[in-house]
């Protein structure tokens, strides 16, 4: 019975908090629609080729990356997110009509009205690595939402982990 | 009598539930020199749909500092029907008794007696009348003189405390009597909501709602609901706090970068920025003089307590300890303040003495956030989490008494407790 109870968690665990985001590409997404998007992704990348519109829907591109990741108390865009960024902003430059939105969140660690400071410093410096790759700031918004919308929600490391991020939205 | 004193030194636990419970509420500890009264149920109590006595009782016994000494069998309403050697011999140092009357206007009347059970003198005499859907108001106020009475203290039963309940992606703000009965949402939706603030005059909340995307600040009236915009630059716009006169607020905004700290009028208009940091100032709270903002800043490197005076100045640190410290805020008197302090993963609840610097712990530590004090400086109301659910919590202020207070779901989170009524 215990046993049992303690399968349960871990799945529960498992399901709630999606695998290190720095090594996947889709943190975010379950795993059955990762899975999917690989097993079609010869596909999507000879469509790509040939047409560059759907460039941002393209689950193989870069583009297809739309949260960056930061450690404890930090707002500064880490090395390995970079490349995402200067994507995005490489594709804002070429396309004045698309529009972001730029979300700040944070963990737990910290009051609720200083990690709403410290997730829009997060947005604010993605939003000003984008504008210096060349987005136009009317393109551009950034917000926080501090620790009120955690991606996962256990009092873990794994769960901190995801939270501490910077999403980027486009406007549909 | 030293086998009583050990039991009560131990840590107790009494969980009881109300009938009509919109919370449950476990009390944990109990105060020095707890003082034993009996309150004999009143006349006529118990015609009414709840009973005041109940009330007074609930509200003495969750301080803290009274011991509630059982009256069975005895039932004197009026001061000729007391035989004080009843009383004495039960230990019973005071004695309350009363009776309980509806009026023709429908009005209920409470007329109670405080008695002096050692010195067999009255102590206080009164009478208290509400409306019939106020009889929680009546026990209140009447547990308020009591307290009054016997510890010198003002007693706070009649004020109220707002917090926000989040139940899954549905957010309330939730205004309820200082035992988290009658609860009343004043707003709810699917965004989130945070740092409610009581106007001085407990007529109007300030709070942060994310109804429009964003971070803004509203003000609401609790008469008449109606709210307005107080701040909705672009970015943040937060941790509204009301200045002792009522006359402004500081509010921290991001428009010019980081988060900063302005003064506004209640209306939105007269905007001033106040920090010039470029680090995030924020969680601004005035000294009951009006004179200066303690408030949290990561300036140093990590987030510490500041203060700084509202007319313009330097900000002096006022935090020191090994971790990080937020959500300062200024104890009745001034002398003091309370804030959150974070230390190898627990939140503590802490206060700090102005004058010697001295830092004490008030809690075991665990997920404690947003504490502020009762209006008679006795009390800490706090966030905190307990059984997976996220909770309210009171400290009393030497750290002896504890109260968690379960509402029916959801979590309960960002307290703050209101002014006198």
């Amino acid at each position: 019975m215990k046993k049992l109870v303690i399968g349960i968690v871990l799945v529960n665990l498992l399901a709630a908090c999606a695998s290190d985001p720095k090594k996947e590409p889709e943190a975010a997404a379950p795993k059955a629609a990762t899975s999917k998007s690989e097993g079609t992704s010869a596909a999507s990348q000879a469509s790509a080729a040939k047409t560059e519109v759907d460039e941002l829907n393209d689950p193989s591109s870069i583009l297809a990356k739309r949260s960056v990741y930061y450690p404890f108390d930090v707002a500064v865009v880490q090395d390995e997110d970079k490349p995402v960024v200067q994507a995005h902003a490489k594709h804002l430059s070429g396309h004045a009509n698309h529009k972001v939105r730029l979300e700040g969140n944070c963990d737990e660690r910290g009051s609720n009205e200083y990690n709403l400071g410290l997730g829009q410093r997060r947005a604010d410096g993605v939003k000003k690595m984008l504008e210096l790759g060349g987005a136009k700031a009317g393109q551009l918004e950034s917000v926080s939402y501090g620790e009120e919308k955690p991606r996962c929600s256990d009092h873990s490391e794994a769960c901190w982990k995801q939270n501490r991020r910077t999403d980027l939205n486009y406007a549909k | 009598m030293a086998v009583l004193r050990g039991l009560f030194g131990l840590w107790l636990l009494a969980q009881t539930t109300m009938s009509m419970a919109t919370l449950n509420i476990e009390i944990i500890g109990a105060g020095e020199n707890q003082i034993p009264i009996a309150i004999v149920p009143f006349g006529g109590d118990e015609k009414l749909a709840q009973s005041i006595s109940e009330v007074v009782a609930g509200d003495l016994r969750r301080s803290g500092l009274f011991r509630l000494v059982d009256p069975a069998g005895k039932s004197p309403h009026e001061p000729a029907e007391v035989n004080y050697a009843d009383w004495q011999v039960r230990g019973a140092e005071a004695l309350a008794i009363g009776t309980v009357e509806t009026q023709p206007n429908g009005r209920i009347e409470a007329r109670f007696r405080l008695l002096d059970a050692v010195k067999e003198t009255e102590l206080a005499g009164q009478a208290v009348s509400a409306s019939e859907n106020q009889i929680r108001a009546i026990g209140h106020r009447i547990a308020d003189l009591i307290y009054e009475k016997l510890t010198g203290d003002k007693g706070v039963f009649s004020t109220r405390i707002v917090y926000v309940n989040r139940q899954g992606k549905k957010f309330s703000l939730v205004v309820a009597d200082s035992d988290g009965h009658n609860e009343q949402a004043v707003l709810t939706q699917n965004e989130p909501i945070m740092s409610p603030a009581w106007s001085p005059d407990g007529s109007h909340l300030a709070y942060v709602s994310f109804e429009t995307g964003h971070a803004a600040v509203y003000v609401q009236s609790l008469y008449t609901n109606q709210r307005a915009v107080l701040a909705n630059y672009p970015g943040s716009n937060s941790a509204p706090a009301w200045s002792p006169d009522g006359k402004q607020l500081a509010v921290v905004l991001t428009r010019d970068g980081s988060s900063q700290i302005y003064l506004v009028r209640p209306d939105g208009s007269g905007l001033r920025r106040l920090s010039f940091s470029g680090t995030i100032d924020t969680e601004p709270n005035f000294s009951p003089d009006g004179q200066y903002l303690l408030f949290t800043s990561d300036r140093g490197g990590s987030a510490q307590v500041y203060r700084m005076p509202v007319d313009g100045g330097a900000a002096q640190r006022m935090t020191f300890d090994e971790g990080t410290n937020f959500s300062p805020r200024h104890s009745p008197d001034g002398k003091s303040f309370v804030f959150s302090h974070l230390f190898k993963g627990k939140f503590y609840i802490a206060v700090r003495d102005f004058q010697t610097g001295q830092m004490s712990l008030l809690t075991e530590g665990g997920w404690e956030k947003r504490p502020s004090f009762a209006p008679n400086g006795k009390l800490i109301l706090f966030a905190s989490e307990a059984r997976g659910r996220g909770i309210l919590a009171t400290v009393s202020s030497d750290g002896r008494v504890k109260q968690h207070m379960f509402t029916q779901s959801g979590d309960a989170r960002e307290p703050m407790w209101g002014p006198y009524p």
